[in-house]
């Protein structure tokens, strides 16, 4: 007890003595404030949730989500030891959601590593070179926005091959134009400020002051545009997996299990229901998580 | 010998029709050691000249040569080690999501400053703050200790030459005052030349031992500070700047 309340002391120490004590001082206060926000705080547990049952899924699981059984086809939730019911090919619902919140965690974090990194060079590197940089790299930006999201990830998957990393790069050049405009709008606000004259008195060039100096404040923005596109990622990998260039069947992709279950919405309800509330829990739990990861990436506010 | 060599330095915004000259055909010189005041009304171009001999300003004309270094269209790196700048709006001047202690660390590190942990520890203590500020966040700060601590990354690379954009309008009358003593310490101690710019003739006063009086772009005037606290200005744009601060204080 006496040990963490020194812990605590240290950690919110008003004059840190060195550098790794105010790093993790940092990082506390910054917790301090995610955990004062509760809707922040239960999307974290829901996502935490969605990770440890894809993780454990083997172990959680009461069926093999591919052994088809015919004769228990379209069982309601509950019945014969299947907690969310069977569909179509007779597959246990409850154990094909817990393998496929592995794909659809594995989706989200390629995209996630994939597309707004990319926005954030593009934009920040336009936004601060300007001339004719700036024009050449905002019109690729352009044409890429100007192509329809799903027929130009369409047009890439064909080119490609079908299958979930094809569709999760599809996805990530698609996503990355809107990135690319925040990232830039920001660095044109940042650019001309007297800290980047002052670094760049000091002599830092501009791959330093571009990596440094700009790119942690562009961040918080497309943090908050990255949750907010989380649900819309989703959707597309299930949209292309709808249309057969996503993921393959048998493959328990929660977009897959949704279109399959279209068929059967009005007699079967939970067959397109339960992989849907599944979409509906990670979107919104990143939603909920961003908004408050923007409070704690914004030091200005944590002492209000 | 001259810190800072300046002849017939134009500056200019903007090309074609839309060209404004913000400086035109200014000479001048600053000794060793001296301070140099650069006063007038705001837009007569005196925090231009600054910004220009520091490189924000790409557009100019004319020769520089600031620390017998001839300056050309870019800046090497050992001009930034003599020469810095201290800005005027200090919410402005410091990265709001970098500790004091990133700020100093980074400028230590840009200029191969060996030992930086006990050089930023002496460095805050020359500019008034305790080590207690270290890891610190601007927002966390007083405007006149930002201010301090914009003073100390400007001096963290032991520069010979200080550029101030007016580093004392932004603060309010008593925080001026400890900055500008902090200056004159500072001065003194590190041996260190000043082009200051003020609109304050008294602040300039205190600091500086000649002053160029500037109006649209140009310089009016010249003249020691003695010449100036005894009235003695010859232009009547300077006696009119003379007569108003004057005025202002009864």
């Amino acid at each position: 007890m006496s040990t963490s309340q020194g812990l605590r002391d240290w950690l919110l120490s008003e004059e840190p003595t060195s550098r790794r004590q105010a790093r993790f001082a940092a990082w506390y206060k910054g917790w301090l404030t995610l955990r004062s926000n509760t809707l922040a705080m239960l999307g974290l547990f829901v996502l935490a949730f969605l990770v440890l049952a894809a993780i454990f899924a083997p172990l959680l699981a009461s069926h093999d989500p591919f052994a088809q059984e015919l004769g228990q086809r379209l069982l309601a939730p509950g019945e014969d030891g299947h907690l969310f019911g069977t569909d179509s090919l007779g597959r246990d619902i409850y154990s094909r959601l817990l393998y496929g919140a592995r794909i659809s965690i594995y989706i989200v974090l390629l995209v996630v590593m994939v597309a707004p990194v990319v926005g954030l060079i593009v934009g920040t590197v336009a936004g601060y070179a300007g001339g004719w940089v700036d024009v050449l790299l905002m019109r690729v930006t352009d044409i890429f926005l100007a192509f329809p999201r799903l027929i130009l990830a369409l047009a890439f998957v064909a080119a490609l091959g079908a299958g979930i990393e094809n569709a999760v790069l599809a996805i990530s050049l698609t996503a990355w134009p809107p990135y690319a405009r925040i990232a830039r709008a920001e660095t044109l606000t940042i650019r001309n400020t007297d800290f980047i004259h002052g670094i760049k008195l000091q002599g830092a060039g501009p791959v330093r002051i571009v990596t440094r100096h700009i790119w942690p404040l562009c961040i918080s923005s497309l943090v908050i545009r990255v949750t907010l596109d989380m649900a819309g990622i989703i959707l597309t990998a299930a949209g292309l997996g709808f249309l057969g260039l996503g993921a393959q069947p048998p493959s328990p992709e929660w977009g897959a299990m949704i279109s399959e279950g279209r068929k059967y919405i009005l007699d079967y309800w939970w067959v397109a229901t339960i992989p849907g509330i599944a979409i509906f829990a990670i979107s919104l739990a990143f939603n909920l998580l961003g908004d408050g990861l923007r409070d704690v990436l914004d030091p200005k506010e944590d002492n209000a | 010998m001259n810190a800072i060599e300046i002849h017939d330095l134009n500056v200019w915004f903007g090309s074609g029709p839309d060209r404004a000259n913000a400086v035109r055909d200014v000479s001048f010189d600053v000794a060793d050691g001296e301070s140099f005041g650069l006063v007038g009304e705001s837009g007569s171009g005196k925090s231009t000249i600054l910004r220009t001999i520091a490189g924000l300003v790409p557009t100019w004309s004319g020769q520089m040569t600031v620390a017998g270094e001839q300056l050309g269209r870019r800046r090497s790196k050992a001009f930034y080690s003599k020469v810095q700048m201290v800005f005027q709006d200090p919410y402005a001047s410091l990265h709001p999501r970098q500790t004091v202690d990133r700020v100093l660390s980074e400028a230590m590190h840009l200029h191969n400053v060996p030992d930086i942990d006990t050089r930023i520890v002496s460095l805050l203590d020359d500019v008034g703050l305790g080590s207690g500020f270290r890891f610190r966040y601007p927002h966390q700060l007083s405007g006149g200790q930002r201010q301090r601590v914009a003073i100390a990354r400007a001096l963290a690379c032991d520069p010979s030459i200080l550029l101030l954009d007016e580093p004392t309008s932004a603060l309010d009358v008593s925080v001026q005052a400890e900055i500008l003593n902090l200056l004159v310490d500072l001065r003194r101690e590190h041996k260190l030349t000043y082009i200051m710019v003020s609109h304050d003739l008294g602040v300039v006063g205190h600091l500086c031992e000649r002053i160029g009086v500037m109006k649209d772009g140009r310089f009016v005037e010249v003249l020691a500070v003695e010449e100036m606290r005894r009235l003695e200005a010859k232009s009547p744009y300077t006696r009119h700047l003379l007569e108003s601060s004057i005025n202002s204080i009864h």
